[in-house]
């Protein structure tokens, strides 16, 4: 693992020195083809002065950013126990120092992502469907995904990348904007000036221009899409399950495209680029990230095959893609082998507080002969049996429903019985639309429906009446 | 002249290579022993939890009280295992997951007590902790692993073998349990 930290930093390196001299070279021949030659220092000086603002900005500032264009929150521990014990057990395993700071987006559409230049200061964000849809052997699997970008310094690596595509494209830009806005005036300006360049130093420049940026793109994606690969596999080494993170990446594929708050920017920096699945304008930006289904398939294959060190990995990658090395050979030195562990959770429904409170109310409603009905728009109603009606409306769509064999008097086995004469006792409801419970003097207690606004209800066990009255 | 000037740069290039493998060793052996200390932290976390636990099972399940000592027992039996040897906490170790993971079978049967919010999230508590001891030990054995290669392959083996570098065990939980196969007889 350390070894493909180095490797980061090296590459890092050369990015960073290869694209400042491409940055370099297009403003220094910019600067030139406008006035020759002090322009091309002029040039030079511009260039450089962009690159480092840009680099500043997204060096102290690029967190924040991505962030709050997201409109992630940062949640406490006590709001999401699961979500901090999982990125604590990953951190743990990942022999980390500090933890990262964990942001939550308020949308359904699953996704997740991870800012940080280094892993002291770094943060991961997860949207709020992400966290409700994935059981825990699937969210640690996104979790370690999200960390291995923070470990690997991919954060780092592809911000200075990106930086340096966004400088040359803004150049490049402004070069093309310029020349066709301020041909004419600018040649009649410079008249007595040494002129605009050489003419075979225009063609240089606009063939540069064109190109550069290009180029820059392509070498972006070829790296982003690398980075992924080798996440995958760094995550799985530490989560030692790849299932997890493969289905995990099934359900997220299915839910990305709904995203709300992301930008051409930002969605590759998502664990599935959200841009990918719905404009048909982002053919070059699917291609951040490799096939989902491949990654998938890689995954699953390192599954069956029971072992996950970086070797294993890099074998059924090799197998999928041809001749291509991913991994470092200094990478591929784990002596031992990393075997694969069982799953931690069997059942297949998130064990949320709110699913199992649903559970058991559902099941004290049925014994207490409750009427599920459910209507077509998605809704279970839960009726009361001495709800006394036989439509009811529908509180989400407004259809109206038939309540089965429900007429007023009846007991919760279903037959009809006489109402004992005469009131026994009243109940004042406090809180019409919630559910209460209201007490029989034989101590038998109603439980009082918020859909129900009934005058008076029945007790099954004694057949008292009881009188239901509404604050005002 | 110029010979021995390239001599004199080929040695010094050597002795600080020897220097970088040899800091390289010290910085993988010094990791070693903080993964150690991480598994204990995690256990410690494990003990911390357990008497409230026990408290709020208490409260609904009044008549186990024998699953309660054994709990407990099995707690002090495990801290005061604390700095011995790999074996001892081990044992120690599994044994109070023994009794913890019987503590829990009787919850089963007192629905009001899985579903009260306090025993859910000290539920999670728990398997969190059972998790970070799991990960901490597969932290310690992969640094384990990366130290055990580096002293055992060319060059660093060399600076290892001057400055007796010594090899690091795996922390391997023995369960006993899981070994002795169930016997079935048909008498």
């Amino acid at each position: 693992m350390w070894e493909l930290i180095e490797q980061n930093r090296r590459k890092s390196k050369i990015v960073f020195f290869a694209m400042f001299l491409v940055l370099e070279s297009l403003s220094i021949l910019i600067g030139l083809s406008i006035y020759s030659p002090d322009g091309g220092y002029w040039g030079a000086l511009f260039g450089f002065l962009i690159w480092i603002i840009q680099s500043m900005i997204a060096y102290y500032f690029g967190d924040s950013i991505v962030l709050s264009v997201s409109h992630a929150t940062k949640v406490s521990k006590e709001s999401y126990p699961v979500l901090h014990n999982v990125v604590e057990e990953m951190k743990i395993a990942s022999s980390q120092k500090s933890m990262p700071e964990i942001y939550v987006v308020n949308d359904e559409a699953m996704n997740a992502f991870a800012t940080g230049i280094r892993p002291e200061k770094s943060a991961i964000c997860v949207t709020a469907g992400l966290v409700e849809s994935l059981n825990r052997d699937e969210l640690q699997g996104v979790v370690a995904h999200e960390m291995s970008h923070i470990i690997n310094r991919d954060v780092m690596f592809m911000t200075f990348a990106g930086v340096m595509l966004g400088s040359i494209n803004m150049i490049a830009k402004g070069f093309f904007y310029s020349t066709m806005a301020g041909n004419n005036s600018r040649r009649s300006r410079l008249g007595s000036r040494s002129s605009g360049g050489h003419p075979a130093i225009i063609i240089a420049t606009i063939i540069l221009a064109i190109i550069a940026p290009l180029l820059a793109q392509i070498f972006y994606f070829a790296i982003s899409r690398k980075r992924e690969y080798l996440a995958d596999a760094t995550a799985v080494r530490l989560t030692r399950y790849p299932e997890g993170l493969a289905s995990a990446l099934e359900k997220i594929s299915g839910s990305a495209g709904n995203l709300v708050f992301y930008n051409r920017i930002t969605a590759p920096m998502f664990i599935i680029n959200p841009m990918a699945l719905t404009d048909g304008e982002s053919l070059l930006d699917t291609s951040t990230h490799p096939p989902t289904h491949k990654r998938i398939a890689i995954l699953r294959q390192l599954q069956n095959g029971g072992k996950v060190s970086f070797r294993d990995y890099q074998t059924v990658f090799s197998k999928e893609n041809g001749r291509s090395r991913l991994i470092p050979d200094s990478a591929l030195a784990d002596k031992g082998d990393v075997a694969v562990r069982s799953a931690l959770q069997t059942d297949s429904e998130p064990v949320t507080v709110s699913n199992k409170a649903r559970k058991i109310t559902d099941m004290i409603m049925a014994t207490n002969g409750f009427l599920f009905i459910p209507c077509t728009c998605g809704l279970k109603m839960k009726v009361p049996p001495t709800i006394g009606k036989s439509q009811i409306e529908c509180p989400r769509c407004g259809r109206s429903l038939t309540v089965p064999s429900v007429t007023s008097g009846i007991t919760h086995t279903g037959e009809k019985t006489k109402p004992v004469e005469g009131v026994n006792s009243s109940y004042l409801r406090t809180n019409p639309d919630s559910w209460e419970s209201c007490l029989c003097s034989c101590g038998h207690s109603i439980q009082l429906s918020p859909l129900f606004r009934g005058r008076q209800v029945i007790c099954t066990k004694c057949k008292a009446k009881i009188q239901i009255d509404y604050p005002e | 002249m110029i010979f021995a000037l390239i001599l004199l740069a080929l040695i010094v290039l050597c002795f600080m290579f020897f220097i970088g493998i040899y800091n390289g060793l010290v910085g993988l052996r010094n990791r070693v022993k903080n993964a150690w200390s991480q598994i204990d932290v995690q256990l410690k976390r494990r003990h911390d939890l357990i008497p409230n636990l026990v408290e709020t099972v208490k409260g609904y399940a009044k008549h186990e009280n024998e699953t309660f000592t054994k709990v407990t027992e099995a707690r002090a039996k495990a801290m005061n295992a604390g700095g011995g040897s790999v074996k001892d906490i081990s044992a120690a170790e599994s044994e109070l997951s023994g009794s913890l993971a019987k503590m829990l079978l009787t919850v089963e049967s007192y629905p009001e007590l899985k579903a009260n919010q306090n025993f859910m999230a000290l539920q999670e508590e728990l398997s969190s902790t059972e998790n970070r001891i799991a990960y901490s030990r597969q932290a310690y054995n992969d640094e384990v692993m990366i130290y055990n290669n580096k002293i055992e392959m060319f060059p660093s083996n060399i600076v290892a073998g001057m400055f007796a570098f010594a090899r690091s065990d795996f922390f391997e939980i023995e369960d006993k349990s899981e070994k002795v196969a169930p016997k079935v007889s048909f008498n």
